[in-house]
């Protein structure tokens, strides 16, 4: 059997064959190249990888730089995107840009493709600036890095509302058996500026795919940034998602992910605030069944005073499925007046279900409010008789009080086409069909 | 290289037999330093043990080479050198002191603050004693009264003696030789500690104290506690003393294993005040603990802690909940000043049916310490209607101490209902602020602060003890408000 580590070390050449190599990014990727070599894969020794394993994963044989290019059809992909709201659109099949199916601009701002930003002069210094400064060193994120080419390259100057939300689609059509993808993002706000951000990975045959995705986020000084990641993929396919969110003063970030789908899902998201008065919000609903797996692992770093960070993490478990939620606070000695409130409530419906929840709080100053709290638990046996006794049948009633359940993660979506897609995903999960939307 | 001559071989026989001189040295009280096998076997010798005894500590050497220090806790500190520690040093009767006036002032003020009597004081600080008062008579009165009830409370060596049968059943099976770093080393070389066994359905009428028998045997650097609670008894086990112990030693690894069968209940309360280090965290004690109680069915057993003392704290007192309905519970309060560091809490492992378990921790952290909270919740699949509340609350004094809490919750049965709350906060200036209005100085209103805070793990203590840890919280805190 051939071994992924190996297969990627000597793909690597052919892969910077293809692209500029006297440029600046190609000695971050030789760097990163050499990072991963030495460290490989992580396993379930390492402490935060400790619930989580990615061998089944790992022992597939994926083609690693797809030659084919398969053209979709809008038909083909309709419903995949929230098509009821004008929207920027930049979409990419099998790993590669698909340009009749994206909307994208370069009127006073940018919303393109990230090879395209490598290789054009007029951005050699924002890349300079910004690109691979805050992803960080391990082994997952080296290997992105090292084959960073394609993504979507976003860059909003100042005092800019952008209107139209931004939706970032992945779709992989299964021209190969098993393909592995690394898409790397790049998303700079300047001061003052607004935008939404949607992302969504999508397989549509039966075969593997293994996607390994990096988004480096800059929230410059009063930007508002909403980002909200749609993890709805077939269970062939898996997905390791590493975001990193630096902001700066009176910033404020949001992250709402809703994990349905895929085999392995493991979210890394590291949010570091920098400056003071920083926004921070963080909330998440699984609802997962079969053999699913699905690891949240956040850290949210607090290095300055007055600023608040918000969490949110709610989980239902079916069947043999497994949760894992993995959240850090720190506070550094300088953010005196911190609030931080972490919060994750689990449900088990299976015995064969598991949850490993590991909230931690690591303070080193003493005038903070920060709190966490974290529960596994059932449904009210009450409720459910108070809904039965009212006639409500037991599946719709379950339903029901599920709803109730995550439905405080939906309270914050800005976007009111989201929150009915989500009620639809989960009404489609819990089998049931709710006449009405939350 | 110059020809190998006979003198050559006369020099080495020579030194050879000075190699195995320590064998000789048996008589005296302290071995060599460094740790083989053959250091070992001088302990076991020591101590006249069978031989059973004796290999199953060649065991556990044999397993301890094998195994690497562990260093996930979040504390950091020199690593002990292992073949720099002599294993054994019987506790000396000569007295260190001749008075008390030699004593060092600093921790006879303390002793005050305690409130404790001259004679305890000496006997803490190793005075000697003309003598033989109050404790050790009641000491033996303590005897009669357990013997007659068919307790036995006695060191683990002596057990080992006279009680084979039950040491051998219960010894290692809650802690075995291959659990951790420590674990093996204790049970390499454990030179002395207790052992209690109380009989099926006997409550035990007083507190079982090792506290009272510091004259017997003196605490050693590698305690064994086991506490065997046969069906339907009841134990409320002490450890520690609340004075402040100057022992030099620099590691202590102890390791405590705890069974309550069937309907038993064992509360184990422990006070730990050893030497933390000066305010400039130079020396102090390591304190490596592992514990572990094994709860049969409808058992109960409750560890209450108080740690306020060692440079490096290392422990996780646990429960295996086994049988159906056994409860866990841990209360426990942490303080760190200076700079100590502490990475203390509990394991909850629910395999039974209705298994409850509780832990309520409090740490406190002041000066340049860094405190942790560990624990892990798990739930088995079979463990139908289990039910784990934690509480962690951890209370900042100035920014230059850190406050931590590390959670696992593993639960792999949908009837499980787990909750873990945790907060971090400091003490606010308008409770300061109210208490001085009322003529109370910030330091005592710190302390009563500090009181209200830990109020409910402090309950759990048996009553004597609770003043102490009330006072010693105090002593600990002192000079950290600025």
């Amino acid at each position: 059997m051939i071994d992924l580590k190996e297969k990627l070390l000597s793909s690597f050449i052919a892969f910077e064959n293809q692209t500029n190599i006297d440029s600046y990014v190609h000695e971050v990727r030789s760097e990163a190249i050499k990072q991963f070599e030495s460290i490989g894969f992580p396993d379930k020794k390492l402490e935060n990888w400790k619930y989580t394993s990615l061998k089944n994963l790992l022992n597939t044989d994926y083609t690693v730089l797809p030659e084919i290019n398969n053209v979709l059809e809008f038909k083909n992909i309709k419903k995949y995107l929230i098509d009821d709201i004008d929207s920027y659109k930049v979409i990419f099949v099998d790993g590669k840009y698909c340009s009749h199916l994206s909307e994208t601009t370069h009127e006073g701002m940018d919303i393109c493709i990230l090879s395209a930003a490598l290789t054009q002069s007029k951005y050699e210094l924002i890349i300079e600036n910004y690109f691979n400064k805050i992803a960080l060193k391990d082994g997952i994120t080296s290997l992105n890095t090292a084959f960073s080419n394609e993504g979507v390259f976003i860059h909003i100057p100042k005092n800019k509302f952008v209107e139209k939300p931004i939706q970032i689609i992945h779709f992989s059509t299964g021209n190969e058996s098993s393909l592995m993808f690394q898409p790397r993002n790049m998303i700079v706000v300047d001061e003052n500026s607004q935008v939404q951000i949607i992302e969504r990975h999508q397989s549509l045959s039966k075969n593997k795919v293994f996607t390994n995705s990096v988004t480096e986020i800059y929230a410059d000084k009063k930007s508002i940034i909403d980002y909200y990641k749609i993890q709805n993929d077939n269970l062939q396919a898996s997905l390791i998602d590493n975001t990193y969110v630096n902001q700066q003063r009176n910033s404020s970030f949001s992250m709402h992910t809703f994990s349905f789908g895929n085999e392995l899902v493991r979210n890394n998201l590291n949010i570091s605030q920098n400056d003071e008065f920083i926004e921070t919000t963080i909330k998440g609903i699984t609802i997962i069944g079969d053999n699913q797996h699905v690891d949240h692992n956040t850290l949210i770093q607090h290095n300055k005073p007055n600023c608040n960070s918000h969490q949110d993490y709610k989980g239902i478990y079916d069947n043999k499925s497994t949760g894992v939620f993995n959240g850090q606070i720190v506070v550094n000695k300088q953010a005196q007046k911190t609030n931080a409130f972490q919060s994750n409530n689990n449900i088990l419906l299976s015995n064969k279900a598991t949850i490993n929840a590991k909230p931690q709080l690591e303070i080193y100053a003493d005038d903070v409010k920060c709190s966490h709290g974290c529960t596994v638990g059932q449904l009210d046996k009450n409720a459910l008789f108070y809904l039965k006794s009212r006639g409500i049948p037991e599946k719709e009633a379950t339903a029901l009080l599920m709803y109730g359940f995550a439905n405080n993660i939906l309270k914050s979506v800005k976007i009111p086409e989201i929150k009915t897609r989500i009620t639809n995903i989960i009404a489609n999960k819990l089998g049931v069909k709710i006449g009405f939307n939350l | 290289m110059s020809k190998y001559t006979e003198d050559d071989l006369k020099k080495e026989l020579e030194t050879k037999q000075y190699e195995y001189g320590f064998y000789t040295d048996i008589e005296s009280d302290t071995l060599p330093v460094g740790l083989n096998e053959e250091v070992v076997i001088a302990i076991s010798k020591k101590k006249e043990e069978p031989s059973w005894m004796t290999d199953w500590r060649l065991d556990a050497f044999k397993i301890w080479k094998q195994m690497k220090e562990p260093n996930w806790a979040n504390v950091k500190y020199k690593k002990p050198d292992f073949q720099k520690i002599s294993y054994y040093s019987a506790p000396s009767n000569k007295p260190k002191y001749n008075s008390l006036d030699e004593v060092d002032p600093e921790l006879l003020a303390t002793f005050k603050k305690l409130g404790i009597s001259v004679d305890e004081q000496k006997k803490l600080s190793g005075v000697a004693m003309d003598v033989v008062i109050d404790s050790v008579s009641v000491a033996t009165t303590f005897k009669d009264t357990l013997n007659e009830r068919g307790i036995i409370f006695c060191s683990i060596n002596e057990a080992i003696k006279t009680h084979p049968e039950l040491v051998k059943k219960y010894i290692g099976s809650i802690v075995p030789k291959t659990d951790n770093f420590y674990a093996a080393l204790n049970s390499a070389v454990f030179s002395d500690g207790s052992f209690c066994y109380i009989p099926k359905g006997v409550k035990c009428p007083m507190e079982l104290s090792t506290y009272f028998r510091i004259n017997e045997a003196g605490t050693g650097q590698f305690e064994r506690t086991l506490v065997v609670a046969d069906k339907g008894s009841f134990v409320s086990y002490l450890e520690g003393c609340s004075a402040p112990s100057r022992d030099e030693n620099q590691l202590h690894a102890a390791v405590v294993e705890l069974i309550a069968l069937d309907d038993a209940e064992i509360k184990y309360s422990t006070v730990q005040n050893w030497y933390p280090g000066d305010s400039k965290g130079n020396g102090g004690v390591y304190n490596f603990v592992t514990k572990r109680g094994l709860c049969e069915k409808n058992a109960k057993i409750s560890w209450t802690q108080v740690e306020t003392g060692s440079a490096v704290t290392w422990k996780y007192p646990s429960c295996i909940l086994k049988g159906d309905n056994a409860v866990g519970e841990f209360y426990s309060i942490a303080v760190t000043n200076n700079f100590q560091q502490a990475d203390t809490g509990t394991k909850m492992i629910h395999l039974g049916n209705n298994t409850k378990s509780t832990i309520i921790s409090k740490g406190i952290s002041a000066g340049k310490s860094q405190n942790s909270y560990r624990g892990l919740v798990h739930i088995s699949p079979r463990a139908n209607n289990a039910r784990n509340f934690s509480q962690c609350d951890s209370l900042l004094i100035g920014n230059k101490c850190g406050a931590h809490t590390f959670p696992y919750i593993e639960t792999k049965n949908k009837s499980a209902q787990v909750e873990h709350e945790a907060t971090t906060s400091k003490i606010g200036e308008d409770q300061i602020f109210y208490c001085n209005q009322r003529g109370i100085e910030t330091e005592k209103a710190i302390a009563l602060i500090i009181n209200g805070f830990s109020r409910e793990v402090l309950n759990k203590l048996p009553m004597e003890f609770a003043v102490e840890a009330q006072k010693l919280l105090e002593i600990s805190l002192e000079g950290s408000v600025g």
